[in-house]
């Protein structure tokens, strides 16, 4: 079947309802906010590279290593895990699009701009970025400690983005649940939708929570409340409670796509189906509900009290045990498979033990007493970063190398993307492992220098360098993307003999998706004897046909961005022109005559 | 022909919105019964809250909800005239309810009470603001029916716009007979 | 929009929502009356915890269609209403609610 030429002028990417094409944009976007997070990152690492630098100011620090987090967290890797819900999820379902594909555009708007927006700090006279840390503690975040408009990019844009995020949760739920190809059984379902319908119900669960605290953070900075601060009888200390009840289910949907994408990945390349399915799947749902019970264990230090301590220690030990079946699952699949080490291999196999080590800190910080040391020093930084870079970042790489083939029709250059693993994989562990021993050895988070006596200089060093090697893979990275543009070889339907349904219609997808939907008989359809009926007799076969476009979901965005310059300029009617942009962007959308 | 759950699109993730809501006034209500009795200044709940007049505002919404499922069943059998009607006197009692809370804030901030004040304050006015907030939205959404009525466009056939409706505004009606007991009728 | 069945189920009549409604009256003016009776103070949070719950219920259950549609909405929407309460309790008792005070 001919693949439909899909139209490509800026209108027709500024109306796009295509999930493939809104995947695409999230992809290049976060990768963009990825990449200026990554030079954060850069310039905390030669800052301290050695002790008593003078690479930035203190104020610069704290700016980028807030930025760095939130960008990291919010701008780079929640939408790359996006992209990937979005081109592939509908193809592996065996759907045409997602339920709500206009609302879908508009989830996509309303991230680049909420990124912008958070991202305009940079560019204002003195450039007031955020910088209270990507978690905002109060009361350092009262308009009495942090007066400039730092704060307040932070809360309006995280509002933003966080719309973004729940528009998205509903939507995937939605889809994955009511899209299904005829015989595609939940638990038929590939393990990567799985993973984004349970991220989808951590998201629409755990952002109202974050939203409501950054309410009150603004309602402090802007209308003289006193929710977080103890002046009036305010506490603090709700703010952290309020954050990380967001935050740590937060952190598992940062994780659970990673897992989705390598338990794709790794049965593809062992040629073997992934071991345990069924556990692997209950795993990942109870690892979503179980991570809403143990937020307080970035708190104890706060002085909670022992009833509290234990009781979060207790959960967050438990909470190893599902991830930790996971990973035997992983393992077990690669075990006794006929290996094809591809790029994709490589990160995932990365992943594996990168993830399993991020895991062995973390259970160490389950321990109040031994996490009274590690807390909020450089060992902490280790952990994050083991199962956020070790983790998610070599676990989207995986994906990247896995489905680029099916997004652009042509292959990552292997040789490139095997050097651009080994050189992340080495630079990845020369950056965060030293960091265990230099938190041990006493050295807190977020300090903009640190005088020699400490004793931690050259592993400072050691970390610096793991840090621009890190660099150097993402060029490598970045110049395979170049070249395969055009000397990629071209990939076909299936270049990897996978299993599941994306791989049965052509690299790119015409807009369609599927020319007739497929009849599911099994969780493995290409590998399955059992899967008889590809085109059921009476099929017709559809016209290929370009989804329709809108512009109200772009419309709608904008005004997001508006209402929150209100606040941020000291004007109200900018707040009705922002109003009036959105609701004028809702009903023309809500009218408009839209064909699924 | 898909595999689902059989259940419309736009139900199923109207319900899982209402469901996220619950999470955003969990963390409102929490906030106003952590920081009870924690206003280190006055006016203080008992002083300054109203029994009398906000049992007539919980009464108005609750009535309004019943207008609301008539103003489905109207819809739901073609009978255009009184879905219009339903769907007015829903959207009236709405506004009533807002015009008390209206009224309401005001004689709060003339007795003293306002957001910068104490605590009560402020988790009073933010968590019942946000209520009033969805009521609002819920008058604009509800008057946008019956205008659509009004132009003859509202009919069996799109009932499920009046259902999703209903569902915004009845939980919307739940929130404050949770909030009535909790802020108001536990002191 | 496709079609898609709404899940059939049996449509209450007037007289049901009419019943409903006096039922949720009749309760608002017990809790009122309950708040005023000073008899009733020493079980004035559960009692009212109680009747709130039962207005709550009748309403979801009967204006918001919930006991005649899909289970799968009592999960999607009892889920998070369940998530909701443990978070309150959790929070409260963090905030020193439930310390017996001498």
């Amino acid at each position: 079947m001919s693949a439909a030429k899909a139209v490509s002028t800026w209108k027709s990417w500024l109306t796009t309802t295509d999930h493939k094409r809104i995947g695409l944009l999230y992809f290049w976007t976060a990768f963009a906010f990825f990449l200026i997070g990554g030079l954060e990152a850069l310039l905390i690492r030669a800052q301290l590279a050695r002790p008593g630098n003078t690479v930035v100011s203190a104020e610069t620090f704290n700016q980028l290593f807030t930025m760095h987090g939130t960008t990291m967290v919010f701008l780079a890797l929640m939408p790359l895990s996006a992209a990937f819900f979005n081109y592939i999820v509908p193809l592996q379902i065996g759907a045409r699009d997602v339920a709500f594909p206009r609302l879908n555009a508009f989830s996509y708007w309303v991230f680049l701009l909420g990124g912008l927006f958070l991202n305009a700090s940079w560019l204002l006279p003195n450039h007031p970025a955020p910088d209270a840390g990507w978690f905002g503690y109060a009361n350092l975040t009262s308009r009495e400690f942090s007066p400039g408009p730092n704060i307040d990019f932070w809360l309006l844009g995280l509002q933003i983005l966080g719309v973004a995020s729940l528009a998205a949760g509903f939507n995937f739920i939605v889809t994955i649940l009511n899209l299904r190809a005829p015989g595609m059984k939940m638990m038929r379902l590939p393990v990567f939708s799985w993973m984004t319908l349970v991220t989808s119900f951590l998201i629409i669960t755990a952002f109202p929570v974050i939203t409501v605290a950054l309410v009150l953070l603004m309602f402090d900075r802007f209308f003289g409340t006193h929710f977080y601060l103890p002046s009036a009888g305010g506490d603090p200390v709700l703010w952290q409670h309020l954050f990380w009840i967001f935050g740590h289910p937060e952190v598992y949907i940062l994780i659970l796509p990673a897992m989705g994408i390598i338990s794709e990945v790794l049965p593809t390349f062992a040629r073997k189906p992934l071991f345990g399915y069924t556990v692997v799947v209950y795993s990942g749902v109870l690892i979503g509900f179980m991570g809403w019970g143990v937020w307080s264990h970035h708190m104890f230090s706060v002085g909670l009290g022992p009833i509290a301590d234990s009781v979060f220690s207790a959960t967050t030990m438990l909470i190893a045990v599902p991830t930790g079946v996971k990973i035997f699952n992983w393992l077990a699949t690669l075990w006794g498979g006929q290996i094809r080490a591809t790029s994709a291999l490589h990160f995932a196999v990365g992943f594996i033990a990168l993830f399993t080590i991020g895991g062995l800190s973390g259970v160490m910080h389950a321990s109040p007493p031994a996490d009274l040391q590690q807390t909020d020093t450089y060992f902490v930084v280790a952990h994050i970063h083991y199962v956020l870079f070790g983790g998610t970042v070599f676990g989207l790489f995986a994906g990247m190398y896995y489905w680029w083939p099916k997004m652009t029709g042509r292959l990552l250059g292997e040789a490139l993307g095997k050097l651009h693993f080994w050189l992340m994989f080495v630079g990845m562990n020369l950056a965060f492992f030293p960091m265990h021993f230099i938190g041990l050895l006493g050295m807190p988070r977020r300090i903009y220098t640190y005088g020699p006596e400490l004793g931690v200089a050259k592993l400072n060093l050691v970390s610096t360098v793991g840090a621009f090697l890190i660099a150097v893979s993402i060029l490598v990275f970045l110049v395979n993307l170049w070249r395969t543009r055009t000397r990629g070889k071209v990939a076909g339907n299936d270049p990897w003999g996978g299993a599941t349904l994306e791989w049965t219609i052509p690299s790119p997808p015409p807009p369609h998706n599927f020319d007739v939907i497929p009849t599911v008989a099994s969780r493995l359809p290409r590998w399955s004897m059992t899967q008889l009926k590809a085109i059921p007799e009476d099929a017709e076969l559809e016209k290929p046909h370009a989804p329709v476009g809108s512009w109200w979901p772009l419309v709608a965005a904008l005004g997001l961005p508006v209402l929150a310059l209100a606040p941020l300029t000291h004007t109200l009617w900018v707040a009705f022109l922002g109003a009036a942009i959105l609701i004028t962007g809702i009903y023309r959308w809500a009218f408009e005559p839209f064909e699924v | 022909m898909t595999t689902s759950l059989g259940l419309d699109n736009r139900k199923m993730a109207f319900w899982a919105f209402i469901g996220s809501e619950c999470l955003l006034f969990a963390s409102l209500i929490s906030t106003y019964l952590i920081y009870k009795g924690r206003s280190v200044v006055g006016p203080y709940p008992h002083e300054i809250l109203n029994i009398p007049f906000t049992s007539v505002s919980t009464f108005d919404l609750l009535m309004s909800s019943l207008m609301m499922v008539l103003a489905l069943a109207a819809v739901q059998r073609g009978d255009l005239k009184w879905a219009k009607m339903w769907l007015f006197l829903t959207a009236l009692l709405g506004m009533f309810f807002l015009a008390g809370q209206v009224y309401e804030f005001t004689s709060f901030v003339h007795e003293g009470l306002t957001l910068q004040r104490n605590l009560f304050g402020a988790t009073f006015f933010v968590l019942t603001g946000t209520h009033g907030a969805h009521v609002t939205v819920g008058v604009i959404w509800l008057l946008t029916l019956w205008w659509r009525a009004l132009r003859g466009k509202l009919g069996k056939g799109n009932a499920l716009t009046v259902e999703i409706c209903g569902l915004y505004w009845h939980f919307v009606d739940v929130v404050w007979i949770v909030i009535f007991t909790v802020v108001y009728l536990i002191q | 929009m496709r079609e898609s069945p709404a899940g059939e189920h049996a449509h209450p009549t007037a007289g049901v929502y009419l019943r409903v409604a006096a039922v949720l009256v009749i309760l608002t003016v017990i809790e009122v009356g309950v708040f005023y009776v000073p008899a009733f103070h020493p079980v004035l949070v559960p009692t009212l915890l109680f009747l709130s719950a039962l207005k709550f219920t009748l309403v979801v259950m009967f204006y918001m269609h919930l006991k005649m549609d899909s289970r799968f909405f009592t999960f999607l929407f009892g889920g998070p209403l369940l998530l909701a309460f443990v978070m309150t309790m959790g929070l409260m008792f963090l905030f020193g609610a439930f310390v017996l005070k001498k």
